[in-house]
């Protein structure tokens, strides 16, 4: 039997990942679940196409599929979707914040979500984009796994990216004033922390990782305005597996989805990907809602 | 002097519900003012609404004569005033480092490293616990955890809503002794307490609280002998 | 011409009140519960298939065709998509809201994942066909037929309008409102609160589904494609346009945003040349989900709304 599912599932694991650090971020700390979350990722990965479009091309690092100029799109398209982010909390979030019903904020999202969706169909319409078309060389590495030198380096990136996170929010004093506030709001204010700049950190980081998220989808699959709206429930499904608020746990809970979705194709059937986020969501509900590694709610 | 000055102040949570009315307190530089009062009678709200949690609207809070009654409550710290809650003063899922560090935010980056040794020095068990999660330690230590959070960006003014609720007399002895220790260093002192007769021993001057405003002001040492403020407000709760 | 004007009128009401009556299901669980429901298309789907396969003539080729009377099929159309609901509520109820519309939108997700793929049950992509229409003895007369239609299903939402409102009246009622006010006390009042949000939204589910019935039965033909999120999306607005918390609200509502949505439909169409249509739906889209926000930032109450709702 060939064991290329298990690299499948790391891959489609980390992109969900990812995203879910995001959403995490955001539940703990603004307090609702965005459903425009895997919009940022659709954004992300247009912003970065149209970036490309103006560099122009050239020569690709051998042996990867793409050159300086995507990683430096990535960097562009980074900041523009945090900007995007920002933007939208300006208009919208942070006024029904203000009124606290975070229910309310929820709906809003749900509402962004479906305009920023079909901006992008209006703008680049529903035909799938390609950062590049090149045929690349798997490589065999045994037990019938063969991986392309883009995934390496892709898996490369995001574990750069998650280790960064990871000491950003242990090490750093924004990190800390993060998981002060999304523990206790109140008593941040008291310690000093202005709210603020904290909301503003959430927004910046949860959108550019869901850019990086939705650039990796695009070099290894394809790029498409529903890319994020198929990926929100993997998304949601991990950051509640790995425990609400915690980092490494929506790092971990991705790679569970994404791992058990890959052994579904494996051996149910590829249709049934998208359930297997929808059946462990509904058993960590029932069994441990506070997921792997969080706490109860107070 | 008055390092602190409320005037008049009027605070709620929602419109035309106050539940501070009209309040005017003051505390001089290395004084402990005890404030009292029966449940209800807005004296945590009173020092919340100074703190900038509790809206303000009408009167001023004045710190070394400043006007800080618009401070926002996160800015409060910068300008020398230190609040510890009743409950929930710590952040349980972070360590006791940690939680000083967070604090110590408000402090130039160059002050950081000195001044946590400075607070390890001054509380030897935190010192000892310092890699363990908050929400670990005890009763006693949390509380001095909060009191050692709120001291570290040297505060003028320290505000504190019932530090004796849930802990014994022995630890209620110790943190109060500890208190005392802080004012003779200059540190002015702010009490909310259900605990009066351990307020009373270590404040200097005690303010009655009585349906959102003062009704009664003197010194600590005193105040028993009032026989109506001891039958009216502390009779039932001098007995603890 | 004024007879084809008065079978469309005719057409196009029956359309809008079939959106309606989803609309009043999501105001029992939204408006008057505060349940978040973001997988309406699911429900409206659960009952429309289930209504579909009972009461389709016999087909080789998937499971159904029993060939049940209509009344019957709507029946358990309601039924099924109410246990649908029910179970969605009981696993995330006692959680906090988030949890629950997280679930619903999984649920929209798996329900369309299975009409697509498991064809011996739903027909897969193609759906299900030769879904029989009430009056189809009629059908050689368009405007009689339309009418007749328009009847029914407008008696329908009359039904369940007037059942709504009186069990918004009664005692029951009353306790779902003073749930959703305070979602706290709510979670303090543990299992009997949690058991009436689960019979609101079983209720409510029970309406989609119904509605979801009634429209299979209305088109005679039902795919994956009728399901898709632009339909809860559609429905929110009509709530939100209508005013939460009000069933009249609920019904205007749909009915005024069907016709915009119509409207603008038949003007892109008209105006916008061929190769741009895909793009003009996507904006109005887009216009819609603008003004949804735009609902919620500067008249959460709606416009035909009685209450005053948050």
């Amino acid at each position: 039997m060939s064991l290329q599912f298990l690299l499948d599932g790391l891959i489609s694991g980390a992109m969900i990942g990812l995203g879910a650090i995001g959403v995490t971020l955001t539940y703990s700390i603004l307090r609702f679940s965005n459903f425009a979350h895997g919009d940022f990722m659709a954004w992300g990965a247009y912003a970065a196409l149209a970036v490309v479009g103006v560099l122009g091309g050239s020569t690709p690092m051998a042996p990867l599929s793409f050159g300086v100029p995507l990683l430096a799109a990535l960097v562009v398209a980074m900041a523009l979707t945090a900007l995007l982010a920002l933007v939208l909390d300006w208009l919208l979030f942070a006024r029904l914040r203000a009124r606290g019903q975070s229910i309310i904020v929820v709906m809003a999202s749900f509402g962004a979500s479906m305009a920023l969706r079909n901006l992008l169909e209006f703008i680049f319409t529903s035909r799938p984009a390609y950062f590049s078309r090149a045929i690349q060389m798997a490589v065999p590495l045994g037990f019938g796994i063969r991986i392309t030198a883009d995934q390496v380096a892709l898996l490369a990136l995001t574990l750069a990216l998650v280790t960064g996170m990871h000491l950003f929010m242990q090490r750093s004093q924004r990190g800390r004033e993060m998981r002060a506030y999304s523990q206790n709001p109140a008593l941040a204010q008291v310690v000093g922390i202005d709210v603020a700049s904290v909301v503003r950190a959430t927004w910046v980081i949860g959108a550019a990782l869901a850019c990086a998220s939705g650039v990796m989808v695009g070099t290894l699959v394809q790029i498409r305005p529903l890319m994020g709206l198929d990926l929100l429930l993997p998304i949601f499904a991990a950051a509640i597996l790995g425990g609400i608020g915690s980092v490494p746990g929506a790092v971990l809970g991705g790679l569970i989805i994404g791992l058990s979705g890959s052994a579904a194709v494996q051996f149910v059937g590829a249709e049934w990907r998208s359930a297997v986020a929808f059946v462990i969501l509904m058993a960590v509900l029932l069994v441990r809602p506070m997921g792997l590694f969080g706490v109860a709610e107070r | 002097m008055n390092v602190l000055q409320v005037k008049g102040l009027v605070a709620g949570y929602e419109p035309g519900l106050s539940i501070v009315k009209g309040a005017t307190i003051h505390a001089d530089e290395g004084e402990i003012v005890v404030i009292l009062g029966p449940n209800g009678a807005g004296k945590s709200s009173l020092i919340k609404a100074i703190a900038g949690l509790v809206p303000i609207t009408a009167g001023q809070v004045l710190l070394d004569g400043r006007d800080i009654t618009a401070v926002p409550a996160h800015l409060k710290i910068r300008h020398s005033l230190a609040f510890v809650p009743q409950t929930e003063n710590i952040f349980p899922l972070m360590t006791v480092e940690e939680n000083l560090r967070v604090a110590a935010g408000v402090l130039p980056r160059t002050e950081v490293a000195p001044r946590m040794a400075e607070m390890f020095q001054m509380f030897p068990d935190l010192a000892v616990q310092r890699g363990l999660m908050a929400g670990s330690l005890s009763g006693g230590q949390r509380q001095m955890l909060a009191v050692a959070r709120a001291l570290i960006v040297h505060p003028r003014v320290l505000m504190l809503d019932e530090p004796s609720a849930g802990l014994s007399p022995k630890l209620v002895t110790q943190v109060f002794a500890r208190l005392k220790e802080f004012r003779e260093q200059g540190l002015t002192i702010i009490l909310v307490e259900q605990n009066a007769r351990a307020a009373l021993a270590i404040g200097d001057r005690a303010y009655v609280l009585v349906e959102g405003r003062e009704a009664h002001e003197g010194p600590a040492a005193t105040l028993w002998d009032n026989p109506l403020i001891a039958e009216l407000y502390l009779g039932q709760r001098s007995a603890r | 011409m004024i007879i084809d004007l008065l079978g469309y009128g005719a057409f196009f009401l029956s359309t809008a009140l079939i959106y309606g009556l989803i609309t009043l299901g999501l105001n029992l669980q939204w408006g008057m519960t505060g349940l978040f429901n973001v997988g309406i298309a699911g429900f409206v789907a659960i009952g429309a298939y289930a209504s579909a396969i009972l009461t389709t003539p016999d087909a080789p080729d998937r499971i159904g065709g029993f060939g049940w009377p209509i009344v019957l099929g709507w029946l358990a159309a309601a039924l099924v998509t109410a246990a649908a609901a029910a179970f969605t509520g009981y696993a995330t109820l006692r959680l906090k809201s988030d949890y629950l519309a997280i679930t619903t939108f999984g649920v929209a997700v798996v329900v369309q994942l299975v009409a697509l793929n498991a064809q011996g049950l739903t027909g897969g992509p193609f759906g299900v066909a030769f879904i029989p229409r009430p009056f189809a003895a009629v059908q050689s007369d368009p405007v009689l037929f339309n009418f007749a239609n328009l009847g029914v299903i407008a008696l329908v939402t009359l039904g369940v309008y007037l059942a709504l409102e009186r069990l918004s009246r009664s005692p029951w009622g009353r306790v779902l409102r003073a749930l959703r006010e305070d979602e706290r006390a709510a979670i303090a009042l543990g299992k009997s609160a949690q058991s009436y949000r689960i019979q609101a939204f079983a209720v409510g589910g029970a309406v989609m589904g119904l509605a979801g019935a009634v429209q299979a039965h209305f088109i005679g033909f039902i795919a994956p494609d009728n399901y898709l999120p632009t339909l809860t999306f559609q429905v929110w607005a009509m709530l939100m346009v209508g005013g939460s918390g009000s069933n009249r609200g609920a019904v205007l509502g749909a009915i005024v945003v069907w016709a915009i949505w119509v409207g603008s439909g038949t003007l892109t169409a008209a105006v916008v040349p061929g190769d741009w249509q895909a793009r003009a739906s996507s904006l109005r889209i887009v216009s819609i989900g603008v003004m949804l926000c735009l609902i919620l930032l500067w008249r959460p109450q709606g416009f035909f709304g009685r209450r005053k709702a948050g």
